[in-house]
């Protein structure tokens, strides 16, 4: 068919998710959008451990053992592994709903509590729900269009629903997640660790030194002791304290939002109900529990044809996410028609994650010819 | 003339919400549907809803295995995952499989197509309408048909 344009781009689903993600890699890595303390962090990380492996452990490793260079250089590799596995993962969004799943959802809620005249905002969206004898009530989010999961909350910086959302972490320029918290709390674990680790060590350093050259030559020796003395020093008092309030949380398997917003103390609040009741059973479970696969499909291809003014935006493989939601009801129904149209040519080109994405272009290419013809007769031929 | 999407996409799907009185686990209800009243049996309908929560509850159970995993993964600093599947990522392919399997032998001769609530986010699992024109197979594990509602049947 003339209609169907002979140039394909091949556009990954990450292009086109709403929210205010940065994605890199082509999809591989997302992050918020600020990213600037971020690497901060990683400058102050890198910088630091550089400083003491250049000078203090040259020293040390000859002064004392060879084992102290090792073992830092395990801590410190492990907390950057750890802070980018917290910074480059899917925190736990929740995709949005599309547009069939949202409109069933208003329909329930209408039948529940009766249309609302125009113009006048509806009271807020709650349903009931009691777990372990609890209830524990969901709220309706207006802009993913869902009932959030119990434990979820919406971030305004990233502008998503996150599953058991604790934070937004600037740091790690990230929201802190279901399915991240476990890298956060062992980064800032092995954190407090290597900043402990090399502020000990310096001292060690300086009054090994100091015994041999005196105090003043040591520190014009290595002028950077000073500069990492500093940044250990205001280091440790953030991050140990952090690391201890986490230690907190994780034990009563609790989050910092619900902590925050004090969700579960009080006299007139419920219980935690997602607490064993165990503090070893709750860390177990919080940090070596089941991980849960994103269910963001970031790197699932979307295909968008080049002619006229439908954008199609085609459903395929798992977590899909609709555009039409940031792009106008308009939009919407011919995203939707798109489906519709698109379900022949799409579901051969279909990816499963696991599924090489090289394949697809070709398949791609083979169907669309087929596209317009089937529906409007397989419509008319019902009716 | 293309009907009208959205009213026919409401008509065309059902959607099963979560059921969260277990807590965050993923479990979705049992309670049936009256809009599949006349298109498929209550038992069926109950026992795919009923032996997707078991594929769900083994995925997250917590026990030994699970933790064992936490721990080795934690030790090689998670690496580990770039060459191994974790066991949630294999009992969601399970899942998929089962879905495939229902799909063909007991939804696609109602003329109905059961969705994989990974597609939706594990917020629903969606019962659709399965179009005229078939199901297409797909490369991969998720097979994946948007129907468009016949309309005289239902009026």
């Amino acid at each position: 068919m003339s209609v169907m344009v002979a140039r394909k781009k091949v556009v990954r689903k990450w292009e086109k998710l709403p929210g205010r993600n940065t994605f890199c890699c082509d999809g591989r890595i997302m992050m918020a959008r600020q990213k600037g303390i971020f690497y901060l962090t990683l400058f102050l990380i890198l910088g630091t451990c550089a400083l003491f492996f250049a000078f203090e452990c040259r020293y040390l490793a000859v002064q004392l053992s060879p084992a102290i260079p090792v073992f830092a250089a395990v801590l410190f590799l492990f907390a950057m592994a750890t802070l980018l596995r917290t910074s480059f993962s899917d925190p736990g969004v929740i995709p949005r709903a599309l547009p069939d799943e949202a409109a069933f959802i208003e329909m329930e809620i209408e039948a529940t509590n009766g249309t609302v005249p125009q113009g006048q905002r509806p009271p807020p969206r709650i349903k009931n729900f009691q777990i372990n004898n609890q209830i524990v009530k969901l709220k309706y989010c207006y802009t993913c269009k869902i009932f959030r999961p119990p434990r979820a909350s919406h971030c305004s910086i990233c502008d998503n629903c996150v599953e058991r959302f604790d934070h937004h972490c600037p740091w790690v320029g990230n929201c802190v997640g279901k399915r991240n918290y476990r890298y956060f709390y062992l980064f800032i674990l092995s954190l407090s660790l290597l900043t402990i680790y090399i502020f000990t060590f310096n001292i060690v350093y300086v009054a090994l030194k100091s015994l041999k050259i005196g105090f003043l030559n040591t520190l014009k020796e290595t002028p950077g002791t000073v500069l990492e003395v500093l940044i250990c020093f205001f280091t440790l008092w953030s991050v140990v304290g952090l690391t201890g309030f986490h230690t907190f949380l994780v034990a009563l398997n609790q989050t910092t939002n619900e902590d925050i917003k004090g969700s579960w103390t009080g006299k007139n609040r419920v219980q935690n109900p997602y607490s064993h009741g165990n503090i070893v059973k709750n860390c177990c479970e919080v940090l070596c529990g089941p991980l849960p696969p994103s269910v963001l499909d970031r790197r699932g291809i979307l295909q968008q044809e080049e002619s006229t003014a439908q954008e199609g935006s085609c459903l395929r493989g798992p977590g899909t996410q609709e555009p039409p939601a940031t792009q106008g009801p308009g939009q919407a129904q011919e995203g939707g028609m798109k489906q519709q149209d698109g379900s022949i040519p799409l579901p051969s080109a279909v990816p499963a994650p696991s599924v090489a994405d090289t394949e697809k272009p070709e398949e791609k290419q083979r169907t669309p010819g087929e596209l317009p013809v089937p529906p409007p007769d397989a419509g008319r031929a019902e009716h | 003339v293309r009907p009208c999407t959205i009213c026919a996409s409401l008509a065309t799907k059902v959607f099963v919400q979560r059921d969260y009185s277990d807590g965050t686990t993923c479990q979705f209800q049992t309670k049936f549907p009256p809009e599949l009243e006349s298109r498929i049996e209550r038992q069926l309908f109950e026992e795919t809803v009923k032996t997707l929560n078991g594929f769900y509850a083994e995925a997250e159970k917590i026990g030994g295995s699970s933790y064992l995993e936490g721990c080795l993964a934690c030790a090689t600093a998670y690496f580990i995952f770039l060459c191994m599947e974790t066991h949630y990522e294999k009992v969601l392919k399970k899942i998929s499989k089962y879905i495939q399997d229902q799909n063909e032998k007991i939804y696609a001769p109602r003329g109905l197509l059961l969705t994989d609530p990974l597609e939706r986010g594990m917020r629903v699992v969606s019962f659709g309408q399965r179009g005229a024109w078939g199901m297409a197979r797909v490369k991969g594990d998720w097979a994946w048909v948007l129907g468009n509602w016949a309309g005289p049947s239902h009026r």
